[in-house]
């Protein structure tokens, strides 16, 4: 145990800028999600003067639509915006790994089906699907976290059984079968040690994807619905003030433009080392 | 050249197939709806004669087969029904509209595409210098990026501190062809970021992959300058990747319109829809869905058989 934590601090202090950048962030990020209540100054949807008031000593970064105050939203929005996301990406992930693994277990008919069914889920739109499914189901937080990551765990599934594909004819894999183990138990102890890597890049990659995703349907209107505290929503409700020269209505865009791009900069690297692909 | 006929021809059954059981999803999805689509559109409180005359006007009474086959029929004919939120007639409400968002998603792909096919092969030509690197950094960002964040970006810059663009896309069908294109540069070049990046990444990779290849090695031994290289002999042998991740980002370029006509108002198909989507006008949604996923469908088989057309190794079979 010892030795893996020695071996992860060395690979720590290898790491290149970018990559330490996006480790800053992400828990820079994750902190203020958790200590939301104690470092917003005001409260979530609490409103606290005339609406769209500039930046002042009392307001850092002015007043919203509402008159709530705009940096305890943003901070507030960390944890939400965030918070949904990953929720979306474990439930997608839980779906297509399982489902993924069974088909590379499996094989035959089941392996059949299923990837069928993933074809052609994959060949409409996310965003388009995403639209049809919440216009007949309604919009509503469950529904939309459902519904991005049902289509979501597509991507996850053809991932994990292609991967999981190159371990299932290994030795010790047959050995696990000839012992007579379970099938549960050759998915969970003989496979996803050995896919663990692709998986844990493809987890961050898939995160920002349906962080982006859950930003666009809450910009649009269709995503988190008020008064919760979103970023995508929040660029919506204030986009207004850009004309006036007010950049106030960026800045939630420009924190899940951030985010993304540290995750990314942290996988590239992950992806770099895992992979032995020294360019 | 018969395996390749072969290829295409399976190709092609199979993208008829996708098309066949998306338009099957997108009409059974109403159907699928908890209870009844009258009860969601009219309420609880409506009493049973108004939801059986609403159910008549539908045509709900039929059995569902039935009405597939009536609705794929109609809309083979043109007809895309009426939408239930202003009565009007689906297809004359989406014609000027889907001419729009084309015209928005093939201006942007007029610039992408040349665009990120010369930055991928200028990063292979001068790779691992700084050139490189900081095209590599630029685009990992307008990846990430979420497309309302450059598309107000622009909006503050361009329209708003400089005043060199309209911040609000508003064309209709007598506005001339270069006033239109001024109008829709910033929605274009928001698009733009957002699709070259992933086509530049893919022609750099395509290429540098290449580029380990022994023919390779024996063109520069024969001492060939780089750039010749590179455009005589890698080009060729990586246009099949590179047309495929072209038809493939041409196709999200369609979906993506969505978001950035929402920005700039843009009257266009993704707008039309949005906004259905919100009155839950049930008919439009689906009508719009059908266009883009046949649009998404068709372009990824177009990739699909460039990509087949276009490796040498299958057009000259030994």
């Amino acid at each position: 145990m010892a030795t893996a934590a020695q071996n992860s601090l060395k690979l720590l202090g290898r790491s290149p800028w970018s990559a330490r950048f996006g480790m800053l962030v992400i828990l820079i990020y994750v902190a203020t999600a958790l200590g939301a209540p104690l470092i917003a100054p005001y409260g979530e949807t609490e409103i606290v003067g005339i609406e769209y008031e500039p930046w002042n000593a009392v307001y850092p970064l002015g007043t919203d639509s509402l008159g709530r105050d705009m940096l305890s939203r943003i901070i507030y929005g960390a944890r939400n915006t965030v918070g949904v996301a990953f929720a979306t990406t474990m439930l997608a992930f839980l779906i297509g790994s399982i489902a993924g693994l069974l088909a590379a277990t499996l094989r035959g008919w089941a392996d059949q089906v299923l990837s069928r069914v993933v074809d052609v889920m994959m060949a409409i739109p996310p965003l388009v699907f995403a639209l049809l499914i919440l216009t007949i189901v309604g919009t509503n937080l469950i529904n939309m976290i459902l519904v991005i990551a049902v289509l979501d765990s597509t991507r996850v599934f053809r991932l994990t059984r292609a991967v999981a594909m190159n371990v299932v004819v290994m030795d010790f894999v047959e050995a696990a079968r000839l012992r007579g183990e379970g099938l549960w138990w050759i998915m969970r102890r003989e496979i996803l040690p050995n896919i663990s890597a692709p998986l844990a890049a493809e987890f961050g990659l898939r995160f920002c994807f349906v962080f982006l995703t859950i930003s666009a349907l809450s910009f649009l209107g269709l995503g988190l619905q008020p008064p919760t505290a979103d970023w995508g929503s929040m660029v919506r409700d204030n986009a207004t003030l850009i004309s006036y020269g007010d950049i106030t209505p960026v800045i939630p865009a420009a924190a899940i433009a951030l985010l993304t791009v540290a995750i990314n900069f942290v996988v590239d690297w992950f992806l770099h080392e895992t992979s032995g692909l020294k360019e | 050249m018969g395996p390749i006929l072969k290829m295409v021809a399976q190709r092609l059954a199979l993208g008829l197939l996708t098309l066949f059981i998306v338009s099957l999803i997108i009409f059974l999805s109403v159907e699928m709806l908890p209870g009844d689509i009258t009860e969601a559109i009219l309420g609880q409180g409506a009493t049973p004669e108004t939801v059986a005359a609403f159910r008549r006007e539908l045509g709900l009474d039929v059995p569902a087969h039935l009405r597939y086959l009536a609705w794929l029929g109609d809309i083979a004919q043109g007809d895309l029904g009426r939408s239930l939120a202003s009565k009007r007639d689906i297809a004359e409400l989406i014609g000027g509209r889907l001419m729009n968002t084309l015209f928005l998603a093939s201006f942007a792909a007029i610039i992408a595409v040349p665009l990120a096919v010369t930055l991928g092969l200028l990063a292979a030509l001068y790779r691992n210098s700084w050139f490189d690197r900081g095209i590599n950094l630029v685009t990992l960002s307008s990846i990430s990026f979420p497309e309302f964040f450059i598309a107000y970006a622009l909006i503050f810059l361009f329209a708003v501190q400089w005043d060199w663009f309209p911040s609000i896309v508003n064309v209709n069908s007598d506005t001339p062809f270069w006033e239109r294109v001024y109008r829709c540069i910033l929605p274009a070049v928001t698009l733009t970021m957002v699709t070259t990046a992933h086509m530049m990444r893919m022609t750099r990779a395509a290429i540098i992959n290449l580029m380990a290849s022994p023919y390779i090695e024996m063109a520069s031994l024969k001492g060939l300058t780089r750039s010749r290289i590179i455009v005589r002999h890698a080009l060729p042998n990586a246009l099949s990747p590179i047309i495929n991740v072209i038809a493939i980002n041409l196709a999200y370029l369609v979906v993506g319109v969505v978001l950035v006509e929402v920005v700039f108002v843009y009257p266009g198909l993704g707008q039309l829809m949005i906004d259905s989507v919100s009155k839950r006008d049930i008919p439009v949604v689906q009508a719009a869905c059908l266009i883009f996923a046949v649009t998404y469908i068709l372009l990824n088989l177009l990739a699909d058989i460039l990509s087949i057309l276009s490796n040498p190794r299958l057009l000259h079979p030994r």
